[in-house]
């Protein structure tokens, strides 16, 4: 147990590293005056010194964390949007020693942060292995589709800054609505976080019974005040709010809940920045990535794509067929989370095959990097949490 | 059609955009552009030059990169609508009218239309496989139509090239330098030093390096074909097996799919996490109840005897013993048999006892083997108790009849007949779980006593030939891709022009960054002209586009 408190201690100390690293990319992408002093300061020595620094411990709290359960770290959401989030920042220093451009680093460490924190939403206790989830090839499996996965979000990153740099906020446009709902939607993660940690600090629980889709009792416990309730529900904590209404069998009524609390508060959060700022939330980065070099963002996406798409389909696709054939009998069963690992494949397939003909270069492939990303992350979140909740229904 | 002769003497194939030889611009439209399209090197392309008869115009289609990709974006959105609601495959009912009824109780009108458009077996649906057909089509015929230009004009291009091809390359330089030949000779000495391939020419060097990655996308699309003639075949009767077979324990039978091999299931077994072994886990086991550590089969394989007759189980022959679990498999001869599903506390079977009713006198036990009963029952005293009809799942009576639901032993019920010396034409009684019912009022009760349970395991058996097919596709497409991403395509030409002036030129598939990072190395060691890169500024031009800070 020392050893699973140790690991806490450490994850705790890379989170604070990737904020304060931050903090000094933009001193350093900010404090530049002209190109050459740009890529050349002591502000971004020190920002990727503490990178590394926190990488390191990050690894650690993994290491600790695989010694103390016995097993790799990467069997449910915490563990393995943290781990995740340790190989964004892997990747990032892989493409920063390449192209040496602090304002990737600028972009890349707040999702790392922000990821960490979305982990830390889920329950974080060590759970045992079930039989299915017994074998070496998890590991592998599992480390190198994230790893891919990684190294392809370096992309999106690339092509944000790219987009925030070129796409004009001043005028009305297509373009300045799509970046300020990508804005947007990192706005609801954080309000997801918020809402979530400020009712697990209150420790609110509300519980229930309710008849299942399987037409049998079971027992919930809502986290959030319950906006619905679940099928024929009844409530074990009368003092609790009573859910405002009733969904059917195959709706989770509590997912709904988290999910209406998180975008709610999202919604405030966003509208008060824009009270606040009188102008897009994206407007407010802009400047950070005045100073990037779009060539450069350009070809980091391209070739973060080209880096990642090999080890992701070695992960995701590969590894992923040899352990379905060990455990299920089949390589491939066309489960939905096996379909969104081939979606993303083809995506980026498409992505290639696209950057071979002329004018997808630039703009176009920042938004097909975005999106890709937006991909990786829905098979992450929503197809564990809604499409397969549908049918495993917990 | 004729051959292009070339200004150089060399005869180009019809439909050559460059000179294989020498770079020449052999059209107009390379002529006038400011920079080449240097992707195929200008090759003569089947798709690029004819376009006439319907064979041309299938070929040009599926050659086209951009009807590849909308190939791939199709397969990609069907895919996605496959995930919306669950597949028939993991719907809970064998009919089309339940799995109908299925998708409408759950998802209402949208589940109807899902239902009616056929999207609930999507990736079985004729519109699915025709567009996979597609994609491997494109795959096959835009690899055709490229790959062997491309090998041709690689193979001949001399190191000489004429300026017309050097001045219209991305990268370029020309100038005086202070010595052009010391130039020439250190800018050769750098470049191999830098582990370019460099040959020289009547005063022209060109440097190359990784042109294997060219080959990338032919060989990851290799195996992406074999991959897929892999999953063709696999439709083919004879190349795979897949059946389930539930075995109680204790029971032998023959493996279905597997002719000639038997299994004997020993044990089966469940395990679970306890929070006194597994300490580091008790917080989730708190959390989350009873979390399942193991299942786990017990087996034991047997064979026909060789030259033996087949079906005659006294003579089976020991093959060996194992334990199936979750990921392990148990193996033999090309077949697996997984672990896959199982069923807890079958009844096997029950003891009862006879018993007078007035007395409580008993005439000993019996017991009742649930799958194959014996008729007779033999007791102390000369009883004998005989089993006239059996149910194993009873389900009520229809017609006066008592009926059966399954073969299963569920819910077993029996039609006893009790003689005795006292009672020598006996009584009938019928005896079901918790409830005896007689005719007339008997002297004799069969009397419950007790059961014996046991386990079953669900196993799947799978044989697929075309496994290993499927791998070698799949290692041939890594290679393929890891050669074409994590290695690029580097040109450099340098040739001396009058006194000591000097060209330059360089392009390189991907990875520009990396090129112009070797050419400056080459540059500051060697003294070469500047270059330029002629599409830098591309995207910046800063200061026009608002930059409010
Ligand atoms: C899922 C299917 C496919 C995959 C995974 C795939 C994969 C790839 C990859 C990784 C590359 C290398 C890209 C690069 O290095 O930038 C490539 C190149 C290429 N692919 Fe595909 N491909 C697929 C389908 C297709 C289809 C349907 C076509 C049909 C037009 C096609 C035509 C090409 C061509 C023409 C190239 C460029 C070859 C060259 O540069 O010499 N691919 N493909």
């Amino acid at each position: 147990m020392q050893l699973a408190s140790l690991s806490g201690n450490l994850l705790y100390f890379s989170f604070v590293a990737y904020l304060v690293a931050t903090l000094f990319f933009g001193g350093a992408v900010k404090g530049a005056k002209t190109q050459e002093s740009y890529k050349n300061n002591r502000w971004r020595k020190i920002a990727i010194s503490i990178t590394i620094i926190g990488f390191i411990t990050h690894l650690g709290y993994f290491i600790t964390r695989w010694i103390a359960s016995a097993h790799a770290p990467v069997s449910n959401m915490f563990e393995f949007i943290t781990a995740f989030a340790m190989m964004v920042v892997g990747a990032f220093i892989l493409l920063f020693f390449l192209y040496r451009t602090p304002s990737l680093g600028l972009f890349a460490l707040p999702l790392a942060v922000v990821m960490i924190g979305y982990a830390s939403m889920f329950p974080r206790e060590l759970t045992p292995l079930i039989p299915a989830l017994q074998t070496h090839w998890l590991t592998i499996h599992v480390i190198t589709a994230a790893m891919g996965e990684a190294i392809l979000a370096i992309s999106a990153v690339a092509g944000l800054v790219f987009l925030l740099k070129n796409i004009d906020l001043t005028k009305r446009s297509k373009q300045r609505f799509w970046l300020e709902s990508v804005m947007f939607t990192l706005i609801l993660v954080v309000g997801f976080i918020l809402s979530s940690s400020t009712f697990a600090i209150m420790g609110y629980e509300a519980k229930f019974t309710y008849i299942n889709k399987n037409e049998q009792t079971a027992q919930i416990v809502y986290n959030y005040p319950p906006l619905f309730g679940m099928n024929e529900y009844e409530s074990l904590t009368p003092d609790k709010m009573t859910p405002l209404a009733e969904m059917p069998p195959i709706v989770n009524a509590k997912t709904l809940t988290t999910f209406v609390w998180s975008v709610a508060t999202g919604i405030v959060l966003y509208l008060l920045l824009r009270l606040i700022l009188r102008r897009p939330i994206a407007a407010l980065f802009q400047p950070f990535a005045k100073k990037a070099n779009s060539e450069v963002m350009d070809e980091i996406g391209y070739r973060s794509v080209l880096i990642g798409f090999p080890v992701f389909t070695l992960g995701a696709l590969v590894f992923a067929m040899i352990w379905a054939h060990e455990a299920w009998s089949r390589f491939w069963g066309w489960d939905p989370k096996e379909v969104w690992a081939l979606i993303t494949w083809l995506f980026y397939a498409a992505y290639l095959h696209l950057r071979l003909s002329r004018g997808w270069e630039g703009e176009k492939s920042a938004w097909l990097a975005v999106i890709g990303f937006i991909i990786i992350m829905f098979n992450l979140i929503a197809v564990n949490l809604i499409i397969a909740g549908l049918h495993s229904y917990a | 059609m004729s051959k292009i002769k070339c200004q150089c003497g060399h005869e180009n194939p019809f439909g050559t955009v460059l000179c294989e030889q020498c770079g020449r611009p052999q059209t107009d439209e390379a002529r006038e552009s400011k920079l080449i399209d240097m992707r195929y090197e200008g090759s003569a392309r089947r798709s690029q030059t004819y376009k006439r008869s319907i064979v041309d115009k299938i070929w040009n289609f599926f050659s086209s990169v951009k009807v590849g990709i909308n190939i791939i974006i199709a397969v990609l959105v069907t895919s996605a609508i496959g995930t919306i609601f669950p597949q028939k495959l993991f719907v809970p009912a064998t009919t089309e009218a339940d799995i109908f009824a299925y998708y409408e109780k759950h998802y209402g009108f949208a589940g109807t239309l899902y239902y009616k458009l056929g999207f609930y077996d999507m990736y079985n649906s004729w519109w699915f496989i025709i567009l996979i057909g597609m994609l491997g089509t494109s795959i096959i015929i835009a690899s055709v139509d490229r790959v062997i230009p491309l090998y041709k004009s690689l193979k001949k291009q001399r190191t000489k090239r004429h300026t017309s091809f050097l001045k219209k390359q991305r990268i370029y330089a020309e100038g005086v330098v202070a010595d052009s030949n010391s130039s020439f000779d250190k800018a050769e000495e750098k470049l191999k030093e830098l582990r370019y391939n460099v040959k020289i020419e009547e005063g022209a060097l060109l440097a190359e390096k990784g042109r294997f990655s060219r080959w990338g996308p032919y060989v990851n699309h290799t195996g992406l074909i074999i991959f897929l003639f892999a999953v063709l075949l696999r439709t083919l009767p004879g190349f795979y097996v897949d059946e389930t077979v539930w075995l109680r324990e204790g029971e032998t039978r023959a493996i279905p799919g597997a002719p000639g091999y038997y299994l004997k299931n020993n044990d089966f077994i469940i395990e679970t996490y306890s929070k006194e072994e597994d300490a580091a886990f008790g917080q989730a086991i708190d959390r989350v109840g009873t979390i399942v550590k193991n299942f786990q089969s017990d087996v034991t394989l047997f064979k026909d005897p060789e030259g033996g007759l087949p079906g005659q189980s006294e003579q089976m022959e020991f093959v060996k013993d194992y334990s199936i679990t979750v990921n392990n498999p148990l193996n033999f001869d090309g077949f697996n048999v997984y672990q896959m599903d199982y069923r807890l506390n079958e009844l096997k079977s029950m003891t009862f006892q006879l018993m007078e009713k007035t007395t409580d006198k008993s005439f000993g036990e019996f017991t009742v083997d649930l799958l194959n009963p014996e008729r007779l029952y033999e007791l102390n005293e000369g009883a004998i108790v005989e089993l006239l009809e059996f149910y194993p799942d009873f389900d009520g009576v229809e017609d006066g009849e008592p009926v059966t639901k399954s073969p299963i032993p569920n819910n077993p019920a029996f039609i006893f007949n009790m003689v005795t010396t006292a009672k020598p034409e006996g009584e009938k009684s019928f005896v079901a779980i918790r409830q005896t019912l007689e005719t007339n009022v008997n002297d004799y009760e069969v009397k419950f006593v007790s059961a014996e349970t046991r386990d079953i395991t669900g196993l799947v058996v799978r044989k697929d030939k075309t496994l290993y097919l499927l791998l070698l596709g799949g290692i041939i497409f890594m290679i393929g891709v890891a050669q074409g991403s994590y290695w690029n395509h580097r040109r450099i030409w340098i040739q001396k022009g009058d006194g000591n002036e000097l060209v330059l030129a360089g392009h390189t598939n991907k990875n520009w960054f990396s090129l112009k990072k070797e050419l400056d190395k080459v540059k500051l060691y060697a003294d070469l002209p500047q270059y330029e890169d002629r599409q830098e500024t591309k995207f910046d031009d800063d200061g026009k586009k608002g930059d409010k800070s």
